[in-house]
């Protein structure tokens, strides 16, 4: 799996972070994220599909391998 | 008002879920049910032609025009065909049997399923007359968008019609596009009614700075029109504001039309239990939705979009037996000028009001927003991340708050 952020779309919201703090963060200055990981594991899978699907600014991608 | 009375499910997981809505609230529940296994039939039921799209960016990036329609795609198109779903776009359901479990539609379908999901969202309110007039827009659609886009490329003055969210992003957008803009709206500042006296009257002050004329703390009397075209507004005040172009951003109707005669209750909302059911076999999620919100002991409906997304994974769970009651800790923000404003929980009147991180001043703060003593809201200017970091303690307080 890799993760693949817009950072032009991200609106700060912080949704993917409380879902998977794991794999993502925000800037202190704007609130936009940061991906910590882009290859995240197994473990980490579902809580990223949802954290793409409840992104309140669609700003988050994935491809499955 | 009596709430429904329904039964837990009984039997063994659905074979078939309709979504009647296919924007945030409906793509999403159909993501939550495949994400948690649901291997069943599930369609996707939307009246606009359109693949689903964000509301969001259509009051800024697309109205602004820094985005392409296209980019407010909620999916790109492999994402959408992996759901594994029946799309039907462009067919209103015109009707809903609820103890049948069956949707009809405009162009003559009928579709049934053991899950019904209502996902449609609400529709701008407008004021009577409104429609027939030429140069009036309202901002709900990227129909909608595209129109308004258009007309004020050719446009000098806008007025907005509204003090609320959406009536204060279009005054932003509309001075960034270099038009000379007036908010009108009976608030005493913008958007008092989400941010409260305070921060109001600070975003009324950015507002001011940035060139835009308020008139506001009067209502609106009518629309002013010259052959079929708008020309101003006539505020209750007595004073016209001269216009090329008027938006009309007065709030929305929940769009339960379609179910009149379902044996549903409709009162702002499809009313539904803790569990986001109006019925048996039964939901509603996002701005449709009116529920029972266990943490506040009150019915509530929420027109953000976190609700919308966050609503439908609950509502899937549920579908998939889950039994657990929707809580969440209502969340918003908007975009103006170069400021982000978001608030987790609610700012009720006559709050209290601490700021807790950063500087009114330095226009970067966080502000904690109590009444009794009780953290109900945290509210912040340009600082999202911090922001967040303070969430907990509205969530904490929604926990400690009786059922009921
Ligand atoms: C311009 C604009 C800007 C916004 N900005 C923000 C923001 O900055 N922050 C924020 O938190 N929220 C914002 N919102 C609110 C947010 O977009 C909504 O809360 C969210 O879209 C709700 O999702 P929903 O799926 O419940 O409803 P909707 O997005 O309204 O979707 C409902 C869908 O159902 C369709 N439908 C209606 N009736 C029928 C029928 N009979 N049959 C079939 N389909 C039907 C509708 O056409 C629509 O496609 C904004 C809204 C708008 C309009």
């Amino acid at each position: 799996m890799k993760v693949i952020v817009e950072e032009d779309k991200c609106c700060g919201a912080g949704t993917c972070v409380l879902v998977a703090p794991d794999v993502f963060d925000q800037r202190d200055e704007d609130g936009i994220v940061v991906l910590l990981d882009e290859a995240p594991g197994p473990d980490q899978h579902d809580a990223v599909r949802e954290a793409v699907s409840v992104c309140p600014a669609a700003a988050i991608g994935l491809i499955e391998s | 008002m009596t709430l429904p009375e329904i039964a837990p499910p009984t039997c063994g997981p659905p074979e078939s879920v309709l979504v009647v809505g296919a924007s945030a609230g409906g793509l999403t529940t159909a993501e939550a049910l495949r994400r948690k296994g649901f291997e069943g039939r599930i369609t996707l039921l939307g009246d606009e032609p359109h693949l689903p799209y964000d509301r969001p960016p259509l009051s800024k990036q697309v109205l602004s025009g820094a985005w392409e329609p296209a980019r407010a795609r909620l999916r790109p198109e492999p994402a959408l065909r992996a759901l594994d779903a029946d799309l039907v776009l462009g067919d209103p359901a015109v009707a809903l049997d609820a103890a049948n479990r069956t949707v009809w539609t405009e162009s003559g379908r009928v579709l049934g399923a053991d899950e019904i999901v209502i996902a449609t969202g609400v529709q701008a309110r407008v004021f009577p007359g409104q429609p027939d007039l030429s140069g009036v827009h309202v901002i709900r659609t990227l129909d909608d968008a595209v129109a308004l886009r258009t007309e004020l490329a050719t446009a000098r003055r806008l007025v907005v019609v509204g003090d609320g969210v959406l009536g204060a992003e279009v005054a932003a957008t509309g001075r960034g596009l270099g038009l000379d803009v007036t908010l009108a709206g009976p608030q005493s500042v913008p958007m008092e009614s989400q941010f409260g006296a305070w921060a109001g009257a600070r975003l009324g002050e950015l507002h001011t700075e940035q060139g835009v004329t308020l008139r506001l703390g009067t209502g609106v009397r009518e629309l002013a029109a010259e052959a079929g075209r708008v020309v101003g507004v006539l505020l209750e005040s007595g004073e016209q504001l001269p216009a090329d172009v008027v938006v009309v951003a007065i709030g929305g109707v929940p769009a339960t039309g379609w179910l009149v005669g379902s044996g549903l209750t409709c009162e702002n909302g499809v009313v539904c239990d803790a569990m986001c059911r109006a019925a048996d076999g039964i939901y509603a999620v996002g701005d449709v939705a009116r529920w029972r919100h266990q943490g506040l002991g009150a019915l509530l409906r929420l027109e953000n979009r976190t609700n919308a997304t966050e609503q439908a994974v609950a509502v899937a769970a549920n579908i998939l037996g889950a039994d657990q009651p929707y809580v969440p800790v209502p969340y918003f923000w908007t975009d103006q000028y170069d400021v982000k404003v978001m608030v987790h929980g609610l700012v009720p009147a006559g709050a209290e009001i601490e700021v807790v991180e950063g500087d009114p001043a330095a226009r970067r703060f966080v502000a904690l927003c109590r009444t009794d003593g009780v953290a109900r809201g945290v509210l912040g200017w340009n600082m999202p991340k911090q922001t967040r970091l303070h969430r907990q303690r509205v969530a904490d307080a929604l926990a400690l708050a009786p059922a009921g």
